[in-house]
């Protein structure tokens, strides 16, 4: 299936007085994807929201949206629309009249006005709601009604700032399937900037890094994880260990490497220049561990363990280096490993991961 | 229990004392003295008789006749007309300034407002004197009318304009305080909301900033028409006491007309205006309160 381009982002910058809040930053949204603006808070990408909803301007470079230019539009002429952090309901009007406004200001008449505005609060499961006011209505639901109020007018993109983040857990892991229901029923480009990893992960077709304010790599979620093309990406999503070791030799997409335990591996590579120092990435769940077997290829103790239910979190002291080792508890009340204890880990060549510098 | 409600009508004695002398006492010497004869050096002797009510609404004629003269009603519905102008333009000119003030930055916005407050440092007699020489002969409004190519005039002073423009430099610092902190209160949010959702300038003024902004706007209202309805030195000193007001009215009638009762009975009826607008100011907000909830 073809598809056209939704948004295209050109070396966009934005700063603040002295501070860089953005730099040299590009990229393109496919229609009818639902794309991730993934970073730690700071990292600026509330920021490149608001520059595509129009509520920033961007002191350098070009934003598209269908093709067009739209960096000097006002926000009310952007067929773009909005789901707030705090959500931004009329708390002077009800939930029906919220809906409506948007459509109103784009002179759609009553009766189409009545029918979208019935769709839509079909579409959060709200139908019952309609004549309340946004203060008598849970967190849950003020949420479903934002979501609606963004969607009635069908715009061509739909930009969500945190919009999970005041919601408690539960509901939060039921709001996430609920969105992206919606966003495939609905077929509208969603842009979600969030700095909750699982949402990412979990949500998304692409996902963009910032960090610093610039794009740190950008991928499917199992890119981003799998492969973090650097050090940031690497310690942002998800849990690791970094190995300090040394490249010996290239030899197309592989690399000998000289672990700092002594071993030597061979394991993928992209983006290396030669043989010199590296750093490599190694989840916790990619290591092997077992107590007293042999045939395994580094030996340890356990120095911490932290129980988490499903899981359980071993630091595990090799030859000086402590590395983080991540157990399912797959058996119930399985004694695990304790502290002290020695062990024995092993990991595949190909879960290693080297990173650009 | 007991203790308490004792404690409420004792602990509160200074309150009710202090209400009594300063508000009930005086306002029932004015209620008595309205219904008093007039004495025929001014002054009045005790009595019970309407005719000073009467009086508002009809002459007696020759033959001791009631007529119908509405010369005192449209002094009555001249008053709450001034009235309503003054207040309806504080509020267009209040918004805009408590915008601003709402919308600047943090360290400046406690001077901002001092800046509103500050001419009630000054006694207001003055500062109506003070709108006589900018707009008296020669007077700066003259000069800047002049100016800006302004043909001739004859004078800004003595007119309805120039009482009304001081009504409005009067009374203007009471709207735009209880307007700003409306404003302030206004989630930013609300208005990047509109304008997302194809909202202009003018629409989101009209559906999100007006109605949320309400509370203040009818609040600085009564604020304004309150005292607006009662001023008496707007009209002596800069509508040159062309056009009698009902706080004129009040002023003559215990001065140069030495009718204190007929005068007592025209403050009576100011005072029920009043009352009247505050009970169904009262009334409105009772009712927003409860839709909210």
């Amino acid at each position: 299936m073809a598809r056209g381009k939704a948004v295209e982002v050109y070396n966009v910058s934005k700063s603040f007085g002295t501070y860089q809040a953005l730099d040299q930053v590009s990229f393109t949204i496919q229609e009818n994807e639902f794309f991730t603006l993934l970073g730690p808070s700071g990292c600026g990408k509330t920021t490149l929201l608001r520059m595509i909803a129009g509520f920033e301007s961007p002191s350098e470079g070009a934003i598209l949206l269908d093709g067009q230019q739209i960096e000097t539009l006002p926000p009310h002429r952007r067929r773009v629309n909005t789901v707030f952090q705090s959500y931004a309901l009329f708390p002077h009007m009800t939930l029906a009249q919220n809906i409506a406004f948007g459509l109103e200001n784009l002179g759609w008449d009553r009766r189409r006005r009545r029918d979208r505005v019935a769709e839509m609060l079909e579409l959060v499961h709200m139908t019952p709601f309609a004549g309340r006011r946004p203060a008598q209505l849970s967190g849950g639901q003020r949420q479903r009604i934002a979501l609606a109020r963004a969607l009635a007018p069908e715009p061509q993109v739909l930009l969500l700032d945190e919009p999970l983040s005041a919601l408690d857990l539960k509901l939060r892991q039921a709001m996430r399937d609920e969105l992206k229901s919606l966003q495939k029923k609905t077929g509208i480009t969603f842009i979600f900037v969030t700095h909750d990893q699982e949402e990412a992960l979990d949500m998304s077709d692409r996902i963009c890094v910032l960090g610093q304010g610039r794009i740190q790599q950008i991928g499917t979620p199992s890119e981003i994880y799998e492969d973090p093309e650097n050090r940031f990406v690497a310690d942002f999503i998800g849990e690791t260990n970094f190995l300090e070791a040394e490249v010996l030799e290239l030899a197309g997409g592989m690399a000998r490497i000289r672990t700092p335990f002594g071993l030597e591996i061979t394991a993928p590579q992209k983006g290396l220049a030669g043989p010199g120092p590296a750093t490599l990435s190694l989840r916790p769940e990619k290591i092997g561990m077992e107590s007293q077997a042999e045939g395994h290829l580094l030996q340890g103790t356990v120095t911490g363990r932290n129980y988490m239910g499903g899981f359980t979190h071993y630091t595990v002291d090799v030859a000086g280096q402590s590395l983080r080792v991540s157990r399912r508890n797959a058996l119930s009340h399985a004694e695990g490993h304790a502290p002290g204890q020695p062990v024995s880990l092993g990991f595949r060549a190909d879960s290693v991961r080297v990173l650009a510098q | 229990m007991r203790a308490l409600t004792s404690f409420r009508l004792w602990g509160l004695a200074p309150a009710w004392v202090l209400m009594g002398l300063t508000l009930i006492v005086p306002v029932a010497i004015v209620a008595g003295v309205s219904l008093a004869d007039r004495g025929p050096y001014g002054g009045f002797d005790w009595a019970l008789n309407f005719g000073s009510y009467r009086e508002i609404l009809f002459t007696l004629g020759w033959t001791d006749e009631l007529e119908f003269a509405p010369k005192y009603l449209v002094i009555i519905a001249r008053t709450l007309g001034y009235g309503l102008v003054t207040t309806a333009i504080c509020m267009a000119l209040a918004l805009p300034v408590a915008y601003v003030i709402a919308n600047a930055r943090a360290g400046w916005k406690p001077f901002l407002v001092y800046l509103v407050t500050l001419p009630f440092w000054v006694s207001m007699i003055v500062r109506v004197y003070a709108w006589l020489i900018i707009l008296g002969n020669e007077g700066l409004a003259e000069k800047a009318w002049k100016f800006l190519g302004g043909g001739d005039v004859d004078t800004f002073l003595f007119t309805n304009g120039a009482m009304l423009t001081g009504m409005v430099y009067s009374y203007i610092p009471l709207m735009v305080l209880p307007v700003y902190a409306a404003i302030e209160k206004l989630d930013p949010a609300l208005l990047e909301a509109s304008h997302d959702l194809y909202g202009n300038r003018w629409v989101t003024l009209r559906r999100v900033i007006l109605p949320l902004t309400w509370p203040g706007l009818s609040a600085g209202a009564i604020l304004v028409f309150v005292p607006a309805i009662g001023t008496v030195l707007e009209p002596m000193l800069l509508g040159g006491g062309r056009q009698m007001m009902m706080g004129t009215l009040i002023q003559t009638q215990f001065g140069g007309g030495r009718n204190w009762p007929f005068g007592a009975a025209i403050a009576m009826v100011l005072m029920a205006m009043v009352v009247v607008v505050l009970l169904l100011n009262a009334r409105r907000a009772a009712a927003a309160t409860e839709a909210r909830t």
